[in-house]
């Protein structure tokens, strides 16, 4: 814990860190706007969304900061119905419940 | 209920995104809870959530000022944690790169996982739609989530009190994550660009600044785009074969 955290770093760092996120966000809508992509990057993009967030869940749920990183049967379990009914109904109201129900039920159970 | 008009898109979005709400309330409170207990003031909590909306490149922000690195290093590494919202934003561009430069510029500025996965997979599922309907659906989306977002800050950084770690709220995140991203899976390369990804994430999860998962990120993608090739052309083979 620290005592202080110098008030001109802390503004710095809040502002660049605004205008920096704010340009990651915009550097392509805002910037390529409606122009034409080529199809191979298209290609690649059509991919983005399936590919980052997996990539990005993935580590949290073998190895979850609330059990300091310890694999955990309740939360494999839950990602594992969310994903598992998510994919079987397309449902996401449907598979969020059900991944919700495993977990409370399991970490309920082995207590 | 397919849209037809920009009010039905917008309430569309709202709907759809209002899932988030049980993510964003747990992580935008952390994020307040953390602030004021590193020294920040409320104000300068909320104004951190306002300026930035990015969960994981605030919190890494705050624990590198807590450990005193150089602010070069600070904005360096939480940048990198954000580094996906350019993936996003050229994804997003072939759908509303047509919009008006005032709402790419908002629509960027509340571009976060949550509006982008649930844009994404709307706009994937139904490819007619206008650019006026694509805005309001992501505009939809981020209603629920952004307010939000400094509401709650603002709740944590004012109680100051710890969510019972006993409510499991950590794992609301994974959940609502694979449940949106479940229905995405519409070929064989979506899927085969999600197991790459999965395995690349799990290997450089060690990789410092989360460059891990912009690697993974991207060998997902190359795989998804190698498979659809390789689809394509077996599909094109089959059928000359029985022409």
């Amino acid at each position: 814990m620290i005592e202080n955290i110098d008030r001109t770093t802390l503004w710095i760092v809040i502002l660049g860190l605004g205008i920096g996120s704010f340009g990651l966000r915009f550097v392509f809508t805002g910037l390529v706007g409606d122009r034409e992509m080529p199809e191979w990057l298209l290609r690649h993009l059509r991919y983005t969304a399936v590919a980052i967030l997996p990539a990005l869940v993935a580590p949290q749920v073998i190895w979850p900061a609330a059990t300091n990183g310890q694999p955990d049967l309740p939360r494999i379990s839950a990602a594992a119905a969310a994903l598992a009914i998510g994919v079987m109904t397309k449902n996401v109201l449907l598979a969020i419940i059900s991944g919700a129900i495993t977990l409370y039920t399991l970490l309920w159970l082995l207590g | 209920m397919a849209i037809t008009t920009t009010k039905s898109a917008f309430r569309k979005g709202l709907k759809d995104a209002a899932p988030f709400v049980l993510v964003i309330i747990p992580f935008s409170s952390l994020f307040g809870i953390l602030a004021t207990e590193a020294g920040l003031s409320v104000f300068e909590t909320l104004a951190f959530s306002v300026v930035v909306i990015a969960g994981a490149a605030q919190f890494t922000a705050l624990q590198l000022m807590q450990e005193h690195a150089p602010t070069a290093i600070v904005l360096a590494s939480a940048l990198a944690v954000n580094l996906r919202m350019a993936m996003y934003s050229a994804s997003l561009t072939p759908y509303i790169g047509a919009a008006p430069l005032w709402q790419r510029a908002l629509a960027a500025y509340m571009t976060v996982d949550q509006s982008y996965v649930c844009a994404m997979a709307q706009y994937e599922k139904e490819p007619q739609m206008t650019i006026p309907q694509r805005m309001a659906y992501f505009f939809g989306c981020v209603t629920p989530v952004v307010p939000m977002w400094y509401l709650f800050t603002l709740i944590g950084a004012l109680l100051g009190a710890q969510i019972p770690q006993s409510w499991a709220l950590d794992f609301a995140l994974p959940i609502t994550f694979l449940a949106m991203i479940a229905p995405m899976f519409r070929t064989p390369a979506h899927v085969i660009a999600a197991v790459v990804a999965t395995g690349a994430g799990l290997l450089t999860a060690g990789v410092p600044y989360s460059m891990g998962l912009i690697i993974a990120g991207l060998a997902g993608m190359l795989a998804g785009a190698r498979a659809e090739l390789w689809l394509d052309r077996r599909a094109a083979k089959q059928s000359e074969g029985t022409a």
